[in-house]
């Protein structure tokens, strides 16, 4: 059951200034615009360790303002001229062992960089992926596909509103872009006329001026890769990315106690043996964040096992347990020494 | 100034109310009023605001504007609010969320008044934990508003600063009212009633705002709260004894006065460390024990009855007393900085206990006969309560909110 809602709203200045009311307007595809290929000046990119979408794929796309370029922070992220913008599609194979048969969007999230802020816009894909309209309350649709297991999955999929884009990218009461850092570049893209590590192409580009810490790059983990760290480090690198945008001082989740970027290392912060603040009934039980070498005792195993939206973590933005990361954690703390 | 048309699909997962609600609160102005309306509106998701100034959210009464998330299948709250300034949450309830009811962060001036937060199926572990829960707050004032069934507290204000708790009612939480990491605290006139506590009062270790303090709890009824504690384990309160009035946890500057206190099966005032919880403190800028607490002027009243025997606490006062266990208990745990060389509590710094009504008083001297806090089992405690026969300067809250 489907109906149309029509509501007109007047404005003095907002958000919307920056907003069209479909995908297709910003000119950022070429036509027929499910294909995804960028125009000139859209550039694709990828990003080394992933934040848990429910098994979504995802296509990212950076588009910099003619004449302009990106400036590296200390921290590793970069400062972007106005009018940048970000663009993450989201789609499901219909079938993950047979990506080539065909495929759904879902949704594309664009982030524009204003004169003093980031907007964080939503559009959602019509069903005949013709085009996809600015939902900024979100919206919620059932989504199916195959699983690489060939199972048929079934999801209310969530598309989150203007707001709940703020609930991750919001640090210190400022907007930050996640996932574009340095470290999580730092490797090699397929592009069309051959493979080359992003930075070094990102320069070449012109997109990004060059920087004196380009010489001794950082790398990011890649959780899903074996060979790319020890466990305890590939455990972090998920928590870092699934987590640590709110559990960390300045971050949505900062109320908790409970940080867990990369770089922490005070173990009581990381959950070892930390009683929860504000759990409710997400402790599951459990007394402690993180028991270890009891991943079964342990509150960030039962709240990252849930889909309740009462007991699970992260709280938004999942309908479906990533078993991959749960099985990572779980080996990650009954390794730990009690 | 511009027209913008929004043309916005809408299916059974999201229903045409639910969306306008949330476009609203997103496109929200300063100095706009949003209408809830009448009705009992179902809700399936987080309804949320961020980073607005100026913004009142009115209902057309608690009974009359009702959002039911019953089936609630995203979101961790019912409503959230961050990032703003003077925030007015007026005239509605908000029922049966998965998780907190009513989350405010990083908001300076949030006022609730006549706001319900409610469970409806009764006290159940299964309830969400918080019902008004603004947190990491400046200005906060929460009055002539109610909280039903949180499977925590009822209404909890953690990590702020200047605060008014007022003509608001609580029952069928594990805790009422719960102030915890806060300062400059007044919490007058309230009716907390068949909870597992009704007031307390806790600092707790780990967190961003360390210490809570210049806190005043007077004028309240705090009465039959002898709910057995229902709180998922793990959580701070489910340390709290079913039958206790207010409880005071490593608290500082706290002065409780003028309270009716009557009929808490366990434990009318409990003044106590941290330590009660059992927990190792590795927190170095945490200070796990009670200083300048003023018990004075309150009523109390108990009849002989069972403590709760399923707590440590109650077992301790009941092998003791039996059935007529004292109103008054401090773990006799003072914080060691403000004790002299021959063992007396620094002036200013004392448990204070001066003209409560029906209240006799039990030490339990954990500090002289246990290694730990509970063991090993036995009750050696002292009621003589002349080192506690003193007066502190009353406090002053100095809350710019007063409104």
């Amino acid at each position: 059951m489907v109906f149309i809602n029509i509501c007109i709203i007047w404005l003095f200045s907002s958000p919307l200034d920056y907003a069209k009311p479909t995908l297709s307007e910003f000119g950022f595809f070429k036509e027929p615009l499910k294909l995804q290929k960028p125009t000139n000046g859209v550039f694709p990119y990828s990003v080394a360790s992933q934040l848990f979408s429910n098994y979504a794929e995802k296509r990212r796309f950076i588009k910099i303002p003619d004449g302009k370029k990106l400036t590296t922070n200390m921290d590793g992220s970069f400062t972007y001229p106005t009018g940048s913008v970000l663009i993450k599609t989201f789609y499901y194979p219909d079938k993950f062992n047979e990506p080539e048969i065909g495929q759904q969007i879902i949704e594309t999230r664009l982030l524009i960089k204003t004169q003093n802020d980031w907007v964080a816009l939503p559009y959602v894909w019509n069903e005949t992926q013709t085009d996809a309209v600015l939902e900024i309350a979100g919206d919620r649709l059932p989504v199916h596909w195959i699983d690489k297991n060939d199972n048929l999955i079934e999801i209310e999929y969530s598309v989150p509103n203007m707001n709940q884009c703020k609930g991750c990218h919001v640090h210190y009461n400022e907007f930050k872009p996640l996932g574009p850092k340095l470290k999580n570049l730092n490797f090699s893209y397929n592009y069309i006329n051959g493979s080359a590590n992003q930075i070094e192409k990102w320069v070449e580009l012109g997109l990004l001026e060059a920087n004196p810490l380009f010489s001794e790059l950082p790398q990011s983990i890649n959780y899903e890769d074996p060979h790319s760290g020890p466990v305890d480090a590939r455990a972090r690198a998920w928590l870092d990315v699934n987590c640590a945008n709110c559990h960390q001082l300045g971050g949505p989740a900062e109320t908790s106690g409970l940080f867990l970027e990369f770089e922490q290392l005070n173990p009581k912060a990381l959950g070892i043996m930390k009683p929860p603040i504000a759990a409710g009934r997400g402790t599951g039980n459990h007394k402690y964040t993180i028991v270890p070498g009891n991943p079964e005792k342990s509150i960030m195993v039962y709240r990252i096992n849930s889909t309740d939206p009462g007991i699970m973590m992260p709280e938004l933005g999942r309908k479906l347990i990533h078993e991959e990361g749960l099985a990572l954690i779980r080996q990650w703390i009954k390794e730990m020494n009690p | 100034m511009r027209y913008i048309l929004i043309v916005t699909f809408v299916s059974i997962l999201f229903s045409s109310y639910e969306k306008e609600i949330q476009t609203l609160l997103i496109l929200a102005e300063a100095g706009d009023t949003i209408h809830l309306g009448e009705g009992n509106f179902s809700i399936k998701g987080s309804l949320s605001m961020e980073g607005k100034e100026n913004i009142v959210i009115s209902g057309n009464g608690m009974n009359k504007s009702i959002l039911s998330f019953k089936g609630q299948i995203e979101g961790a709250e019912g409503l959230l609010i961050s990032n703003s300034k003077n925030i007015t949450l007026v005239d509605f309830t908000i029922q049966d969320t998965k998780g907190d009811a009513i989350k405010t962060k990083d908001v300076k001036g949030i006022t609730f008044r006549r706001v319900k937060a409610e469970w409806t199926d009764g006290p159940n572990p299964e309830n969400g934990a918080y019902g008004l829960y603004p947190v990491l707050c400046e200005n906060v004032l929460i009055e002539y508003s109610i909280a039903i069934g949180a499977s925590d507290a009822g209404i909890y204000v953690g990590q702020s600063k200047n605060i008014i708790v007022r003509n608001s009612e609580a029952f069928h939480n594990v805790a009422g009212i719960e102030i915890e990491n806060s300062i400059n605290v007044d919490v007058y006139d309230n009716y907390a009633h068949h909870n597992t506590g009704g007031i307390l009062i806790f600092d707790l270790p780990d967190l961003v705002q360390k210490e809570g303090e210049f806190i005043r709890v007077y004028n309240n009824r705090s009465e039959f709260n002898n709910l057995d504690n229902f709180a998922p384990e793990g959580n701070i309160v489910g340390n709290v004894p079913a039958g206790t009035g207010i409880m005071i946890l490593a608290a500082k500057n706290v002065e409780i006065f003028e309270n009716q206190i009557i009929e808490n099966k366990t434990v009318g005032t409990a003044i106590v460390s941290y330590f009660i919880t059992e927990e190792p403190v590795t927190d170095s800028l945490y200070n796990p024990y009670t200083s300048s607490i003023s018990i004075h002027d309150n009523v109390y009243k108990r009849s002989k009855q069972f403590p709760d025997l399923g707590h440590k606490i109650g077992q301790l006062l009941f092998a003791k007393f039996w059935r007529d266990v004292p109103e008054i208990v401090f773990d006799g745990m003072p914080d060691p900085q403000f004790i002299d060389d021959k063992g007396n509590i620094l002036d200013g710094y004392n448990l204070c206990i001066q003209n409560n009504v029906g209240a006799e008083f039990v030490n339990l001297e954990i500090d002289k006969h246990f290694e730990h806090w509970y063991s090993p089992f036995i009750t050696k405690f002292s009621q003589d309560i002349s080192p506690f026969n003193c007066q502190l300067p009353p406090i002053s809250t100095n809350i710019l909110t007063a409104q």
